[in-house]
């Protein structure tokens, strides 16, 4: 399935403000508020709309287009460039090559194990998980079972532990069980708290002491998160040096548009999305894709689609 | 929480103060800035519609021309408005009358049902009741295993089954009779997408459940998608109130507005933090003033007061406004203060602090408290009392006592100052809030010895008269009827 068809109920959310936009004969004040207002409700942000909208304008007036079709063009090509052709590759290159996960308690880190885990497993590697969220209850468990599921092994420490040992021994196991690749999980915490931002440094420090290194640190990011993302994605990068965003829980009627703030101010960009309960319902990102998918509104779409909440 | 709303409307309001009269096109341009600090703060676009309809309504409305100037009107207007949107009334859920009493949480995925649940049943606990846990989420793996971990830590037994959602509920009320508990909380399966099938089950769960309350769990940094997702769920579970999550960050929170504007329905909790006795009573009527950023000190000084004996909370609460700490007065006040909460929240409560506080909200890190005390302890008398003192041998000394590096010392002794010198200025403005009380007369007064900076002598706040009316700080908080809060600092003494 693709992401764009995953995509329905973002796309139909947003496009639905789009619709008097494009039955119109030409975009007009009224239609500009429009496409302002379909943004600042897709969680772009009131400053980055702003940027985005008057880039367009001026574009719309230098090239003397009016037409609704032209002018959501031009949005379309602005977001897609704004997205930027940013490598959104996985990095390997370790032995083992570890990839960290961090993000704010909900995010769903352990999920995005989880799948990602199976997808690596799949394409032939061999896969250790390391339980590093030893404060949350049974989120060792919770990993387990989804190591179960997805074929790696899962390296745990005792309750409470260290998360910085875990992690460490979870690169130790792989390196000497000839492992590809270690899929570190970490406690969720609140960007706000400076103790456990030093913890994740640490965690992340510890992870190379060993044998492995870090080549991909992703943040975990809930779709539905406004402007608050922003500042998470900052504080995690000054911790940890995010590489990255996984964006989860984008089959919602949530829009995910603050990973276009991000890409913007801190130049990360989304490399996968979570659109689905299911195992396999973690795809990578396209930003041509993503920006289609919320812009196109044919006929065959827009059958299919629910209506927005 | 809210800082980033509190820090936006310091400065718009700052800006207001400054001018004598303010025309239509004065007020869209303030109205201008509050919908960018609204929008910011994730309140729903609609939200903050019919918010500007409203403020520019009355604020080009007959109520001008009063005896504040319009600038003062404004900000009246405004902190009316947010008043109303959050709702006046503190929540309370009433008990059935025939128990148990049942409250039935739904959500969507990571909004925190699990915790909250485990939060209400400590909270629940902690009023004297005897409540019951219900572990109906089936889907995500371990949620049942999470939730018994988190029973056992609070000492509530939880109910679950590998059966079916439903069947979990019912068996779990029966259950909850048969042990004789008062209170069922009733954990479900967080919702991805607003899915009918989903839908449908937590529709059946709450059918066969009959709560008495159904709660809506909702992270506070959610975007504008809030007020729809609260809608959803409200369409086919009526709900009663909201749990708001993850206030402990820095996320601005509007979706508390948004909610309670769209759907009507009051916040009922705050969650504010991991522990799991980090759950408040939500105060609505508190949230616009501490939005406007004055402050909340009622809920400071009732935190204060929980955690005291009443002497000691007009000691702290005067010493805090005072700012004339030594060395093992921070370390007390450190102390106590972990008691009542995060540090950065507790702080946020003071007048002021809000904005204050973002530079060394950081440095003061609850989890760094056993060092402090460590460092603090291994100074000498003197040293505690003249930090000055501490010059680069005594520093290495005290670094070797308390098993740190001489620079965390030297930090320390660096954060001490630099909260002395804030809890000065913001005595400053509690010394002209001071004068509040007696100069309601003079409200018309004017802008007159504004920049004047501290009107009264330095020295302890006179604290209040009765521990019941708290500590009484003039003019912020209390008897919101009677006083207006002074807003410009312009009441002076008499």
């Amino acid at each position: 399935m693709s992401l764009r068809s995953r995509l329905g109920r973002a796309r139909d959310a947003f496009a639905g403000h789009l619709g008097g936009v494009r039955s119109g004969a030409v975009v007009d004040a009224a239609a500009w508020d429009a496409l302002e207002d379909a943004l600042i409700l897709a969680d772009v942000g009131v400053a980055t709309t702003a940027d985005l909208l008057r880039r367009v304008r001026e574009r719309a007036d230098s090239l003397a287009v009016d037409r609704p079709e032209v002018v959501l063009d031009l949005l379309k090509e602005e977001l897609v460039t704004r997205l930027g052709a940013a490598d959104r590759g996985l990095a390997s290159g370790g032995a083992p090559s570890v990839w960290l996960f961090v993000g704010v308690n909900g995010a769903g880190k352990t999920t995005t194990i989880g799948k990602l885990g199976r997808r690596q497993v799949e394409a032939g590697k061999k896969v250790v998980f390391a339980a590093g969220d030893t404060f949350r209850a049974a989120a060792v468990h919770q990993l387990e079972l989804w190591g179960e599921r997805a074929g790696a092994s899962v390296v745990r420490g005792a309750e409470g532990a260290d998360p910085g040992s875990v992690v460490f021994d979870a690169v130790e196991h792989a390196a000497a069980s000839g492992a590809d690749l270690v899929l570190a999980d970490t406690a969720g915490r609140v960007h706000t708290s400076g103790n456990l931002m030093d913890e994740l440094s640490k965690v992340r420090r510890v992870a190379e002491k060993g044998a492995g290194t870090v080549t991909e640190t992703l943040l975990v990011l809930d779709a539905t998160t406004g402007q608050n993302g922003l500042v998470q994605a900052r504080r995690f990068t000054e911790a940890a040096g995010v590489t990255g965003v996984v964006l989860t829980k984008l089959d919602g009627s949530s829009r995910g548009g603050i990973v276009v703030a991000v890409q913007e101010a801190l130049g990360i960009p989304v490399k996968l999305v979570g659109v689905g309960e299911g195992p396999g319902d973690l795809v990578d990102f396209d930003p041509a894709e993503f920006v289609d998918a919320l812009f196109d509104l044919d006929d065959d779409d827009r059958s299919g689609a629910c209506s927005t909440a | 929480m809210f800082d980033g709303l509190t820090v936006r409307f310091d400065r718009i309001l700052r800006q207001i103060r400054g001018r004598g009269r303010l025309g239509p096109e004065e007020i869209d341009e303030i109205l201008g800035e509050i919908r960018v600090a609204l929008l910011e703060a994730d309140v729903n676009l609609e939200v903050v519609r019919t918010f500007q309809r409203r403020i520019r309504e009355r604020a080009l409305g007959a109520e001008l021309g009063g005896v504040l100037n319009p600038g003062q009107q404004v900000v009246r207007i405004v902190l009316d408005e947010m008043t109303a949107v959050l709702g006046g009334e503190t929540v309370r859920l009433a008990y059935a009358s025939r128990p148990p009493t049942v409250v039935l949480l739904a959500g969507l995925q990571g909004s925190g049902k699990t915790t909250a649940a485990a939060k209400l049943a400590r909270w629940f606990k902690a009023q004297g009741r005897n409540p019951l846990l219900i572990g109906a989420d089936l889907q995500r793996p371990a949620a049942v295993e999470q939730l018994r971990t988190l029973g056992d830590r609070i000492g509530v037994p939880v109910f679950s089954e590998a059966t079916d959602p439903t069947a979990v509920a019912r068996e779990g009320r029966a259950e909850a009779v048969r042990l004789g508990r008062d209170i069922v909380i009733c954990d479900t399966a967080g919702r991805l997408a607003i899915d009918d099938d989903l839908m449908d089950e937590v529709g059946e769960i709450s059918a066969v459940l009959r709560p008495d309350h159904t709660l809506l769990v909702v992270d506070a940094m959610t975007g504008q998608d809030a007020a729809n997702v609260a809608l959803a769920f409200h369409a086919r579970l009526d709900i009663d109130a909201v749990v708001l999550t993850k206030l402990d960050g820095d996320a601005r929170g509007g979706a508390a507005l948004s909610i309670r504007e769209v759907v009507g329905r009051p916040i009922a909790f705050a969650s504010t933090g991991e522990g799991l006795d980090d759950l408040e009573v939500f105060h609505p009527d508190r949230m616009a003033s501490r939005i406007l950023g004055m402050g909340d000190l009622e809920t400071l000084i009732e935190k204060v007061e929980t955690t005291f004996e009443k002497q000691q909370a007009e000691e702290a609460a005067a010493r805090m406004l005072d700012g004339r700490f030594t060395l093992d007065d921070f370390l007390d006040q450190i102390r106590h203060l972990r008691k009542m909460g995060p540090l950065s929240s507790t702080m946020g409560m003071v007048p002021g602090m809000a904005q204050q506080m973002r530079g060394v909200d950081a440095e003061i890190d609850e989890r760094r408290v056993d060092r402090l005390e460590g460092i603090i302890n291994s100074m000498t008398v003197a040293e505690r009392v003249d930090a000055g003192l501490i010059d680069g041998s005594r520093r290495a000394r005290i670094a070797v006592g308390s098993g740190v590096q001489p620079s965390e010392v030297a930090q320390l002794v660096r954060q001490f100052r630099e909260m002395r010198r804030l809890m000065k200025q913001i005595d400053g403005r509690g010394s002209r809030a001071r004068g509040g009380r007696k100069g309601r007369g003079s409200k018309a007064r004017g802008t007159k010895g504004r920049k004047g900076g501290r009107t009264t002598p330095s020295g302890p706040i006179p604290v209040g008269r009765s521990a019941k009316s708290g500590l009484s700080l003039p003019g912020l908080g209390g008897d919101r009827e009677g006083s207006a809060p002074d807003l410009f600092g312009i009441r002076q003494p008499e």
